[in-house]
């Protein structure tokens, strides 16, 4: 994912001089292609990255896409005022890049966690925010941040996800991919973790279930007809993000569930429990610890299922 | 219009906007109404019928809560009607105490949070240099402001790409928010700190339009550096009872205090 994005800019680059790539001292080994290829319009602004985002807003104003690069909560927790103040409020076209998203860098302890960065990226008004799940979706909405006018978040994985995708055919920010139908039961998901719902779908077919799925590789604006279909059509929306579950993805879904009159689905969120992680391990160890796997995401949808039929 | 008349004028409208409004920061106002002044007067390249001018110089007040001053300033080189200045602070104006460019031509940058407007000057400049580009940026800063961390990262990044087309001028009026900088959070050495930091510095009387005039010109020789302006200015300059008076960075003239305040103004009216 990581390594599509970096393509799809380079390519987006060459094509446009007026597009800017600034990093935190970060990317080391992933983005040499990018600086080797356009040293012209790369910038390592050190580790600053209050300073970067404001740097990237003034680029902006002067007529610049710029992209800004960091991993886990450097580029937003750290700058988040610069980001509010400087670049949303001024309409910048600063695209935020965050590789790292959830428990990508989990062994390396609690600071490199990004758990909160899609419900506080969320919050801000004129923020898009896009969470990609495999390649395919990366490579398309780093094209379409950058056709967009505006500030944008793109929070990536770091590679080796599962590919979702063979191709999409309109990819448009704001819009939710299907992946399945189904009965009964769909499953909503943001980013990379679709890989442990793919694998939990797989798992209750087995049981005899058939889950639909849909990828929302956008978090703002959320896709509001899709979660109006989808409460009409299905008994259980079940929301699964890397991420705390205060504020984010599946938060989003229940804005929009809750204001909907007559019958509708109900919904379980799976997340992370709105804690911090002092523990450590991969993300895979991460995501089951703390109830997202396939495994989880299983066990919580049984029992969700259970308290529907009493 | 003169820069001291301009400077006149940029007073005179801050004290009565303060004033209808109940608006605070006359004291900071006071203090850059010069700088100010001279900047609008004698350096920047502007056209007021074409606020985004490509070739404009820009200017970023990152002390955006002495907003009333560039608010003042722009009304008097044309941008707006000064009349509209009335409505500072007021219900559904667009003037907001802290500086914001929403609806406002001529303002570049909306700020209010500190430690903002010199990086964001610093990716400007960045750009008129990649682009090859003749304008220059300047940008306003408070002297407390320079205990924000930002305020440094932009320094080193703005030295080592080698911007000489960034100018900052601090108002220097040695007082922030509750006391002087000194008791606060001490900038001393201060012209030394920015000489590390790689600037050029120039350290004026921020209240001598020759002086700043010499300083905000182009640098003979362009010393490929970007430059630092320590104006040496005092708080609530030109009104006896604000000078040097902590009170005044939040207190708005009432009553008498207004009326006096005008009539210290009209009598130093150039």
């Amino acid at each position: 994912m990581r390594d599509t994005f970096v393509k799809t800019l380079i390519e987006l680059a060459k094509n446009d001089r007026n597009v800017e790539l600034i990093v935190g001292d970060l990317g080391f080994g992933v983005l040499k292609p990018f600086w080797e290829q356009l040293p012209k319009q790369f910038t390592n602004a050190g580790i600053a990255e209050q300073n970067m985002t404001s740097v990237a807003a003034g680029m902006a104003l002067e007529g610049k896409t710029v992209f800004i690069y960091s991993i886990g909560n450097f580029p937003t927790l750290r700058c988040l005022e610069q980001i509010r103040n400087d670049c949303a409020y001024h309409h910048a076209n600063v695209k935020i890049v965050c590789v790292g998203g959830g428990f990508v860098y989990g062994p390396l302890g609690m600071s490199h966690h990004a758990t909160e960065d899609l419900s506080i990226l969320r919050a801000l008004p004129d923020v898009t925010v896009l969470a990609p799940c495999d390649a395919m979706e990366a490579q398309c909405a780093t094209r379409a941040i950058y056709q967009h006018d505006g500030t944008c978040y793109l929070r990536l994985g770091r590679g080796g996800e599962q590919r979702i995708h063979d191709r999409i055919d309109d990819f448009q920010i704001g819009k939710a991919i299907k992946i399945k139908e189904g009965e009964k039961v769909v499953f909503f998901t943001t980013g990379g973790i679709i890989d442990e719902a793919m694998e939990a779908i797989a798992l209750l077919k087995e049981q005899g279930y058939d889950v639909a799925l849909y990828s929302f590789p956008t978090v703002k604006p959320i896709d509001r007809a899709v979660i109006e279909q989808c409460a009409g059509q299905y008994d259980l929306i079940v929301t699964i993000e890397e991420h705390n579950i205060v504020g984010g993805f599946g938060s989003a879904v229940c804005e929009v569930l809750a204001e909907l009159d007559g019958n509708r689905a109900t919904i379980l969120r799976i997340g992370l429990n709105d804690l911090y992680s002092s523990i450590v391990g991969s993300q895979k160890y991460l995501r089951d610890y703390y109830g997202m796997s396939a495994i989880k995401i299983v066990e919580k949808v049984f029992n969700a299922l259970k308290r529907k039929a009493v | 219009m003169n820069s001291l008349e301009l400077a006149w004028r940029i007073k005179r409208h801050g004290v009565e906007m303060t004033y209808l409004s109940g608006g605070s920061h006359i004291g900071s106002i006071l203090s850059m109404a010069d700088i100010l002044a001279v900047l609008y007067e004698d350096i920047l390249n502007f056209d007021n019928t074409n606020p985004k001018m490509d070739s404009r110089d820009r200017f970023i007040l990152s002390k955006g809560h002495a907003g009333a001053g560039v608010y003042a300033a722009l009304a008097e080189k044309g941008f707006f009607e000064v009349q509209a200045l009335k409505t500072h602070y007021a219900n559904g104006s667009k003037l907001s105490g802290h500086v914001s460019h929403k609806g406002i031509p001529g303002v570049e940058l909306s700020t209010g949070s500190l430690g903002h407007g010199i990086s964001v000057g610093v990716g400007m400049a960045l750009v008129a240099k990649k682009d090859d580009k003749k304008h220059r940026v300047f940008v306003v800063m408070g002297d407390g402001e320079c205990d924000e961390g930002s305020v440094w990262e932009a320094a080193m990044f703005a030295n080592h790409f080698k911007l000489d087309n960034l100018v900052a001028i601090v108002d220097h009026n040695k007082m922030q928010s509750i006391d002087f900088c000194e008791n606060t959070m001490s900038l001393a050495p201060f012209a030394e700190k920015w000489q590390a930091f790689g600037w050029q510095v120039k350290e004026i009387d921020g209240h001598n339009h020759e002086e700043l005039k010499n300083a905000l010109a182009v640098s003979e020789g362009k010393p490929s550096k970007p430059t630092i302006i320590i104006a040496n200015t005092i708080k609530g300059k030109g009104i006896s009872f604000m000078e040097n008076n902590i009170l005044w960075h939040y207190r708005a003239p009432q009553g008498e205090e207004y009326t006096a305040a005008v009539k210290e103004l009209e009598a130093q009216k150039p």
